[in-house]
């Protein structure tokens, strides 16, 4: 037990020295492709316009309702702001098949890649879907929201619109 | 352990010698409940009053390092989960190096191999399941397409570790990688061994030492359509009781067959599972160190009604297959409406396997016929369509209706219950009444002439976007034919989010009953008193 709180306070001591970031990056974490490959999400990339990471799954009301909600204003952000939003499923083997046929026959035109043992769910601390993060041109996470409830688009669409000014 | 220490010392100076520093970042879980007694719903008062289930996260991350922990507070543990979840603690810490395409993990980690058949290492916190392995991990990827991963471990069981000693590896290859084939069909071949050490001491049965357990699996890709399929194969890992003398070896395979295109999508899926319990103690029982993941081939529902009855898998011995169809008629036209209609399908059906499992017979060459799907004890049922419309800018809609069959002794191991039959219906009702305000009903119904008879299910919920939110829910089971048991279950709750950091407060009675994720279940106990979550990420 002593030597837990040792290795606890060693860590914190070690983050806080060195704590001087103001933004977060991507971390090296791999992803898959809906073809089956592995991705690093750090290398996602959209010439250094905003970009938006969103968690959902098949079975999550919520996460369905907020991208099918943007999906419906979506090609007016890109327009706008050029964002372009990606979709990370935590459909584990249970759903994960079923990913592509909902996203095609839902005409989502977003980036989508799978986590389905949530190794990018824990790098980013995220315990529930949906959770959305915006990312700057620099690939740097500036905002984060838990949870969706209806509107929720129009409050990150205008963190989108100050990024992109 | 005395390495991660020697290691995380080593970190500050790191530090110091290069000017870019590292970064860190972390999340939060907090969930505090009070327990008061009420007999109508045969809820306990908890001795504490107040139980509480929190988590902390820890990352430090620099260039290609990255190191973490997470402290655990159990004091004490929620009544829904493990009692064995006692106290604090840092189960899981790890260090990790990153270079050059090879991935090297010391401590803690996570690890799932093909559909995890064999092997998935995991953790589902709202069901109390973390077996995260201790020990080191390894994944290489020396060209383009070529994936390789091993690991040798101990496999973490609440705040202890298993006897048994886990070693795997597993390799993927991506055929038109290596080739460097340009055609429009592409395959993924990949295939996996895990095994376990455990001390035999029975006297009485020649047990393995070693168990080891093969897969293999392949994914074609063409189009607009994808096919998958692993087969897994155990050798015998009898227990060495005269009881469960099970000389039986164990197999299982998963197969889906998926096609889609712009507004519409199909899936096929078929499993079949005999003797497949694979764990890290041979004598372990109930969801203690499994080591493979066979997940319910049946939808995983998000409304209450149609999730009343789950299905789990039954890993002894199950054959099922299910089909989804998702549809969305197009927006503009008479039947799509303005904006379009979905509409989802689902059917699936799970029985007993022809001739019963392996590991019931005395006969260690039985083997059970390959695919039966007609005239076989059924074990869950489902068939369901979903329906959801947008009417205007206001309203959109959405219907459910389902029809279950649940073998409730089979799933629960119960008996005298049978099969429950259910009839569901739901309507769910979004009102966009001004900017950021939103208003929603749900009406569910459940009709069925079995176990507790008839539910209703109201719910409303007011949304001020993006701060707010406040439901109120009531189940009711009124066609309980035990009149003193037609009870209410009554909740309401209260939500804060603000960025990162989200507040919910709760206070009312949930009803006893069976709770899933991903089709791992748990049985949780009615309980009547005051929720409070807090979770938060930086």
């Amino acid at each position: 037990m002593r030597n837990q709180i040792l290795i606890f306070l060693a860590v914190l001591l070690t983050a806080t020295s060195s704590f001087s970031q103001e933004n977060r990056s991507l971390p090296n974490v791999k992803v898959k492709t809906l073809t089956g490959d592995a991705f690093n999400i750090s290398e996602i990339d959209n010439d250094s316009k905003p970009m938006v990471i969103s968690f959902w799954a098949t079975w999550c009301k919520p996460c369905k309702k907020e991208l099918n909600n943007i999906s419906e204003i979506y090609s007016d952000w890109q327009e706008e702001t050029g964002v372009k939003l990606i979709a990370v499923s935590i459909d584990d083997t249970r759903s994960m098949s079923k990913v592509a046929p909902y996203i095609n026959s839902s005409d989502w035109e977003y980036e989508v890649y799978l986590d389905p043992n949530k190794d990018l769910c824990r790098s980013l601390g995220v315990s529930t879907v949906p959770h959305t993060f915006l990312l700057n041109g620099k690939k740097e996470i500036v905002w984060q929201h838990r949870g969706y409830v209806e509107g929720d688009e129009e409050e990150l669409y205008n963190k989108i619109i100050e990024l992109a000014k | 352990m005395k390495k991660i220490i020697a290691i995380l010392f080593v970190l500050p100076f790191f530090g110091l010698a290069q000017n870019s520093s590292g970064e860190i970042h972390g999340d939060f879980n907090l969930n505090l409940q009070t327990y008061n007694e009420d007999k109508s719903i045969g809820a306990l008062a908890a001795d504490e009053v107040l139980l509480n289930n929190a988590y902390f996260n820890l990352l430090y991350t620099k260039d290609r390092f990255t190191v973490g922990v997470r402290y655990e507070s159990y004091l004490n543990a929620l009544k829904d989960f493990d009692p064995r979840y006692n106290g604090n603690g840092i189960p899981y810490r790890f260090a990790q190096y990153n270079n050059d395409g090879l991935e090297i993990t010391a401590g803690s980690f996570y690890e799932q191999f093909g559909s995890g058949l064999i092997l998935r290492s995991y953790e589902e916190k709202t069901l109390g399941i973390d077996n995260a392995m201790d020990g080191i991990r390894l994944r290489y990827s020396p060209i383009s397409g070529v994936y390789l991963k091993t690991f040798i471990g101990r496999e973490r069981n609440f705040f202890e570790y298993s006897n048994g000693i886990v070693r795997g590896v597993d390799g993927e290859v991506n055929i038109n990688d290596i080739l460097k084939l340009t055609t429009k069909t592409k395959a993924l071949l990949g295939g996996s061994v895990v095994s376990r050490f455990q001390n035999a001491t029975n006297p009485n049965f020649n047990l393995p030492e070693n168990v080891a357990a093969f897969a293999g699996r392949i994914n074609v890709l063409s189009g607009g359509l994808n096919w998958y399929s692993e087969y897994a194969y155990k050798i015998n890992d009898p227990i060495g009781s005269l009881i469960e003398n099970n000389y039986a070896s164990g197999n299982a395979i998963t197969s889906n067959l998926t096609y889609s295109q712009k507004g519409i999508g199909v899936s096929l899926e078929l499993h079949r599972v005999d003797n497949m319990v694979f764990r890290a103690d041979r004598a372990a029982v109930g969801k203690d160190l499994l080591l493979n993941y066979i997940p319910a081939i049946s939808k995983q529902h998000a409304y209450t009604l149609v999730s009343l009855y789950p299905y789990a898998t039954q890993p002894n011995g199950e054959a099922g297959f299910q089909i989804d169809l998702f549809y969305k008629l197009g927006k503009g036209n008479g039947i799509g409406g303005k904006y379009g209609t979905k509409i989802d399908v689902n059917f699936s059906r799970i029985n007993a396997l022809n001739g019963g499992p392996s590991y019931l017979s005395d006969d260690i060459n039985h083997e059970p016929m390959l695919i039966s799907l007609k005239g076989e004890e059924l074990y869950y049922q489902d068939f369901n369509v979903e329906i959801t419309r947008k009417i205007n800018r206001k309203v959109t809609i959405a219907a459910v209706l389902a029809k279950q069959s649940y073998n409730k002794d089979v799933v629960q191991q119960q008996t005298g219950y049978g099969i429950i039959e259910s009839n569901i219906a739901i309507l769910d009702l979004t009102y966009k009444i001004k900017k950021g305000h939103a208003f929603r009903v749900e009406l569910q119904e459940l009709k069925t002439e079995q176990d507790d008879g008839d539910w209703s299910m109201g719910l409303a919920e007011y949304t001020i976007s993006p701060h707010w939110f406040f439901t109120i829910q009531d189940m009711y089971n009124w066609g309980n034919k035990n009149v003193e048991k037609q009870l209410h279950y009554i909740n309401l709750t209260a939500g804060f989010i603000k960025g990162a950091n989200r507040f919910e407060i709760g206070y009312g009675k949930k009803r006893e009953g069976i709770f899933c994720v991903g089709g791992v279940c748990k049985t949780v106990p009615s309980s009547n008193g005051i929720t409070l979550s807090i979770s938060s990420s930086f």
